[in-house]
């Protein structure tokens, strides 16, 4: 018991001064977050901006709550230079240009983003009818309550979090095992240890220890980063199943980073094999995207090719065998 | 008390290289057993075998009454090992590098930080090993063989990279440990340091041991003359000659060297003479015999 402590510390001091390692497992698979979480923080459909030219009594009169209804679609600049707006309106920097001339809205538009141009007319054709109704004096007999869904459903970060960490902790696990193999085969390490009376279990419980306690501290910073009120992370109340299934996914990951490190000469030589291996599963298997978005050919072929992932996988471990004698 | 070792005819090939090639020693208990040979002799092949590193092609290896290999847990806690190559866990320091090792074989830390203290290296308790000079590292690796107290000894070329005064203190580590009735089994390079530790040495060439004994026994055996040399000019070269019709006279401008096997007539023939100046006698050493034995010629 004692031997596989010492041996446990021992690994975990290496890793932790690492930084190549610590770079690669946690920094790297961190920016990923940041950047995605970051990029599609609303995930909704973007909002259109709206330029009023001078005043423009219909929307300025609008309720509070009108208000707030029409800052969810609309993204409303002023000016008083028409010819301003209109320019921005061409080059697209704003979806619309509205006046209002007595009782007419004239709104400028421009196809080249023909959404945009519809969200915006239908928007200002529903503010005309509303107006109109109003001013008939008719309570209106029918009414809408727009409900935006994006929010209760999978936000961006609730799909990043996981896939990146899943990416983080099959290179966590993949790399450092081949590495340490390799290395401690390289250094002469492992040939000590079999003078001294450490038992084998010993040894590879104390690398599937530590694999596992880093899977286990990536996804407590991980999720920690991510339920950050900037990227709104939300954890589902059964969110600690995936405790169980990081268990599985660092043991599954660890057996390609042996076999790697098995097979390898030396580090580069394992790393480039766990990276043949880990980076196409990585984009095929979806976890950076949501795989429903990918191109049909990559859904349909993925099998596929992360056969042919696995296969190129072990050519090269078999490559690499005879290229150190 | 048995014999710690038998090494029983082992034989080992790498393809056409026979590494040992039927090599058969005892080593007695508590005894100082070295190894010398050039390089490529065999030697760290022949310790490896004894450790239980190799697998024998041939022969049989007793260590402690038990075979060594294959890997045999009840042996391994009495041995210990310094391997020709260092080797350590990589971005440690010395403290916790000698600390592991020592967890181990269930040796507690403070006998950890002892050894680091006898081999000198308490002010570097906290460098990682990457960072240590090669005499450091030397010594390191050394107490990390020793820290668990082992009965057995095997160090592969101890002092290989050690200053003068390491390897002076690391002859008296070793010194105390034989006292303390462990045997010890080294390779070397340098013959004063196998004359002055070992009570026996193997003398190893191509595989095979060319002689075994102890130290000054190889040397009388050897039966070389001693070297006079006095400074160039106290004695004329033809005088010299016909004073010592029997030995060979030499003198290369420095000096003037007489080797002779009746060193008392010569020295009391000098001495008569007041040619005294700048005296030196040199008898022969392990390293002569092992020159004799080995050749001059570069090893592969
Ligand atoms: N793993 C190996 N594969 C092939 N040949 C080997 C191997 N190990 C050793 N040899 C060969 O066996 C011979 C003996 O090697 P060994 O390492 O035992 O020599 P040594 O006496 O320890 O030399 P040195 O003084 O340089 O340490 C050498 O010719 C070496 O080339
Ligand atoms: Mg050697």
């Amino acid at each position: 018991m004692t031997s596989f402590l010492a041996l446990a510390r021992a690994m975990l001091l290496g890793y932790r001064r690492d930084r190549t390692a610590l770079f690669f497992t946690l920094l790297f698979p961190l920016i990923f977050l940041v950047i995605f979480g970051g990029l599609f923080k609303s995930g909704g459909i973007p909002k259109s901006s709206v330029v009023l030219v001078g005043s423009v009594p219909l929307v300025e009169q609008l309720p509070a709550d009108g208000h707030g209804q029409l800052d969810q679609v609309l993204k409303i600049s002023r000016t008083d230079d028409v010819n301003a707006a209109i320019a921005k309106v061409r080059s697209g920097d704003a979806a619309a240009a509205i006046e209002q001339h007595g009782n007419q809205l004239v709104v400028h538009y421009s196809q080249a983003d023909a959404t945009a141009a519809g969200t915006v007319r239908g928007v200002v054709e529903s503010l005309v009818q509303s107006a109109n109704l109003a001013a008939s004096g008719q309570p209106p007999r029918f009414s809408v309550q727009a409900e935006q869904v994006e929010d209760k459903a999978l936000k961006p970060i609730q799909y990043f979090t996981p896939g990146i960490l899943g990416y983080a902790i099959a290179i966590g696990a993949t790399f450092g095992a081949a590495a340490t193999l390799v290395t401690w085969r390289q250094k002469k390490i492992l040939r000590r240890l079999t003078l001294s009376p450490v038992k084998v279990p010993a040894v590879i419980g104390a690398r599937i220890v530590v694999a596992v306690g880093i899977a286990l501290v990536q996804m407590v910073i991980f999720i920690a980063i991510a339920s950050l009120p900037y990227f709104g992370l939300k954890l589902s109340h059964s969110w600690w199943m995936a405790i169980p299934l990081i268990l599985c996914g660092t043991l599954a990951f660890m057996s390609i980073g042996l076999l790697a490190g098995a097979k390898a000469k030396s580090t580069e030589a394992a790393s480039a094999i766990a990276n043949l291996i880990t980076i196409p599963m990585a984009f095929l298997s979806g976890s950076f995207f949501p795989i429903e978005g990918a191109p049909g050919w990559i859904q349909g072929k993925m099998g596929i090719l992360l056969g042919f992932a696995l296969v190129l996988g072990g050519i090269a471990a078999w490559l690499f065998r005879w290229d150190d004698v | 008390m048995p014999a710690s070792i038998v090494v029983n005819d082992i034989r080992k090939w790498y393809g056409d290289t026979h590494a040992v090639d039927g090599v058969s020693f005892t080593v007695e208990s508590g005894e100082f057993f070295g190894i010398l040979g050039p390089n490529g002799a065999g030697k760290t092949t022949t310790l490896e075998i004894i450790e239980g590193l190799r697998e024998p092609d041939g022969g049989t290896v007793s260590l402690l009454g038990l075979p060594p290999w294959p890997r045999n847990a009840k042996l391994l806690p009495r041995i210990g090992v310094q391997l020709q190559a260092t080797s350590f866990f990589e971005r440690l320091t010395a403290r916790e590098q000698i600390r592991t090792f020592a967890a181990l074989y269930g040796t507690p830390p403070a006998r950890a930080d002892e050894m680091l203290e006898i081999v000198g290296l308490a002010d570097k308790a906290d460098t990682r090993t990457e960072q240590l000079s090669g005499g450091q590292t030397q010594r390191l690796s050394i107490a990390c063989a020793l820290v668990h107290g082992p009965d057995v000894v095997f160090l592969d070329e101890p002092t290989a990279a050690l200053d003068p005064q390491a390897r002076r203190n690391l002859w008296d580590l070793l010194r105390g440990i034989n006292a303390q009735g462990r045997t010890v089994v080294l390779t070397t390079h340098y013959m004063d340091e196998a004359e002055l530790l070992c009570d026996r040495v193997a003398v190893m060439d191509a595989g095979k041991i060319l002689q075994l004994g102890p130290p000054a026994a190889l040397v009388r055996e050897l039966e070389a003359p001693n070297r006079i040399s006095v400074e160039t000019g106290t004695l004329p070269v033809d005088e010299a000659r016909t004073l010592f019709p029997d030995a060979e006279v030499d003198d290369d401008g420095v000096s003037l060297t007489i080797s002779t096997r009746n060193p008392a007539l010569v020295l009391s023939t000098l001495a008569e003479r007041n040619a005294l100046r700048g005296l030196s006698v040199r008898g022969a050493t392990l390293e002569d015999v092992f020159l004799t034995l080995t050749g001059r010629e570069y090893r592969a």
